[in-house]
């Protein structure tokens, strides 16, 4: 059990999100880093998809109220624990009345908060992520606040909790001089745009926006506009997808984001680097790569690997404990 | 060519998604066989979820098929194949103010875009039985077919921000009722009451595809 310090806001509990809704009309919501999701939830022995807190504000501090096995993944930086420190990327087990502050990350910007068995919050439409705009999922259907309580569905799991993984950022990393690479599969409208405009698109830096969140990221960069003016009917839509509205400046549709939309879609983030995006704060910039379906399938096959290092790693050590 | 000789267009969504969209103009027969093709395709292998749109239809998968090449030819012999859905929807009253500052804040917009007086655009508005074409934007948000043409107003310029739960609107060729509160572009002209989304309840969206929705004036205010 544990108790919200910090004032931060933003915070909110997320599992990879509500996938079986969108017919109601219900977006997915879910962990906007879902590697480093299922990292910290793997640490302490959790199924992959168990929830956590997402915090992308820091500093972000809680007060542990019983004893309590904890790991924090996904950005790279520091943690106190009252007096102690540790590294991001690390699993411990608290005492009751212990203080923990995740600090401001050096890398990355969403951390990812887990607990012994996950947070323990109603099963909502089969997730427990939070969902803003229908106000339910999560802890009442909104961000955390200052004094909140929340369980761990089994606090101590008798294991013992005192290592770190390497992060996805770094185990992962495809960024060349400060930029980060994503990779693209051209969608239905790619093709109603000149040639020499999806060759600015592929070549411009993007940057991210302040009007960035968890619903979209909003670029800026370069204009882009179709031959002519386009209109399509609202149709199903994905984290991930490219819109490109009337002004010509992208929108990356991300885990908030409605399940439809009728803007043109010009190409859609492969799942497997949804990730990044999640990590990558305002003002940073983008570049956007073509790849095929084969690729976008290895590049899942990597993240893979990432979270099967560190169940190898997990099971080295029950074998020499 | 005939429109039922176009085929469809066919598109990946990423890694988790493929879109089937239909030929043009939007038509409600076409979204019959929509919802044929959904009922099939719900029943294919590996498929997470299948999403009808307007006059479209979202297939999710946990990973795509390897044989993306045959998943195409399949899609579209069955869209050739499937016969169009008779719904027996249910029809769903629902009593709207009309007007005023408070629930209608955008009436003499589209008073000055169609030249039409409050009075007539309520009559026209409450005329027809609108099919619910398909569910989206936000939970139990329904897209609706059949509006009366000469109701069309341009979305705003400037977006709403917080548009209040149950606000009646017209977005282009479209109208619609905002199931909760949040932003929207689209011209506010009355304001009704019905809860359209439980999440205690199985399915949670008051209404499904092939249902009807039906305007009732309860109030104009002028």
């Amino acid at each position: 059990m544990i108790e919200i310090i910090s004032s931060t806001a933003l915070c909110t509990v997320q599992d990879i999100g509500r996938l079986t809704s969108r017919r109601y009309g219900v977006g997915t919501a879910g962990a906007m880093d879902q590697v480093s999701l299922a990292a910290a939830n793997l640490m302490l022995g959790n199924a992959e998809n168990s929830a956590c807190i997402e915090i992308p504000m820091f500093p972000f501090k809680v007060r542990f109220i019983q004893d309590c096995d904890f790991s924090v993944a996904g950005v790279e930086g520091t943690m106190t624990l009252d007096n102690g420190v540790l590294p991001t990327g690390w699993a411990y087990q608290a005492k009751a009345g212990q203080l923990l502050s995740i600090q401001r990350p050096k890398a990355g910007c969403r951390a990812y908060f887990a607990l012994g068995g996950g947070i323990d919050v109603p099963v909502v439409l089969g997730s427990r992520s939070t969902q803003l705009r229908g106000e339910f999922g999560g802890l009442e259907g909104r961000m955390l606040q200052t004094g909140d309580v929340l369980n761990a569905v089994t606090a101590l799991n008798d294991r013992r909790l005192d290592f770190g993984i390497t992060s996805a950022l770094s185990a992962l990393a495809l960024e060349r001089e400060n930029q980060i690479e994503l990779r693209v599969i051209p969608a239905a409208e790619y093709d109603a745009y000149r040639a020499e405009t999806q060759a600015l698109f592929w070549r411009t830096a993007w940057k991210i926006t302040p009007q960035s969140n968890r619903y979209g990221y909003r670029l800026q960069g370069a204009d882009i506009r179709p031959e002519q003016p386009l209109e399509t009917l609202s149709h199903g839509i994905v984290p991930g997808v490219i819109q490109i509205p009337p002004g010509g400046q992208p929108i990356i549709q991300l885990r908030d984001a409605q399940p439809t939309g009728g803007y043109p879609k010009f190409g859609t983030v492969i799942e497997a680097d949804l990730w990044r995006l999640g990590q990558a704060a305002i003002g940073k910039q983008l570049v956007f790569k073509e790849v095929s379906l084969e690729q976008a399938r290895l590049a899942a096959q990597q993240n893979q690997s990432y979270l099967d290092d560190i169940k190898q790693m997990l099971a080295l050590q029950e074998i020499f404990v | 060519m005939r429109i039922q000789d176009q085929q469809p267009l066919i598109s990946l969504l990423g890694t988790s998604a493929v879109l089937l969209q239909a030929p043009a103009p939007l038509l409600f027969d076409t979204q019959q066989k929509i919802w044929g093709l959904a009922q099939q395709v719900e029943g294919w292998e590996a498929v997470l979820e299948v999403i009808p749109g307007m006059n479209n239809l979202m297939i999710t998968y946990p990973t795509l098929p390897e044989d993306m090449a045959g998943l195409k030819a399949q899609l579209l012999d069955a869209w050739q194949a499937v016969e169009g859905i008779e719904k027996e929807g249910k029809v769903i009253d629902l009593p709207v103010i009309y007007g005023g500052p408070e629930y209608g804040p955008h009436m003499q917009d589209v008073v000055a875009h169609t030249g039409l007086s409050i009075a007539e655009i309520v009559r026209r508005h409450t005329a027809p039985l609108y099919p619910v074409y398909a569910l989206g934007s936000h939970p139990g948000f329904c897209y609706l077919g059949d509006m009366d043409p000469s109701l069309a107003t341009p979305r705003r310029q400037v977006p709403i921000t917080d548009l209040a739960g149950g606000s009646v609107s017209i977005g282009g060729v479209q109208t619609g009722v905002s199931a909760s509160q949040g932003p929207s572009g689209w011209n506010t002209i009355g304001r009704t009451k019905m809860q359209f989304f439980d999440v205690n309840k199985m399915p949670p969206a008051l209404c499904k595809p092939g249902d009807y929705i039906r305007f009732c004036v309860e109030e104009v205010i002028q």
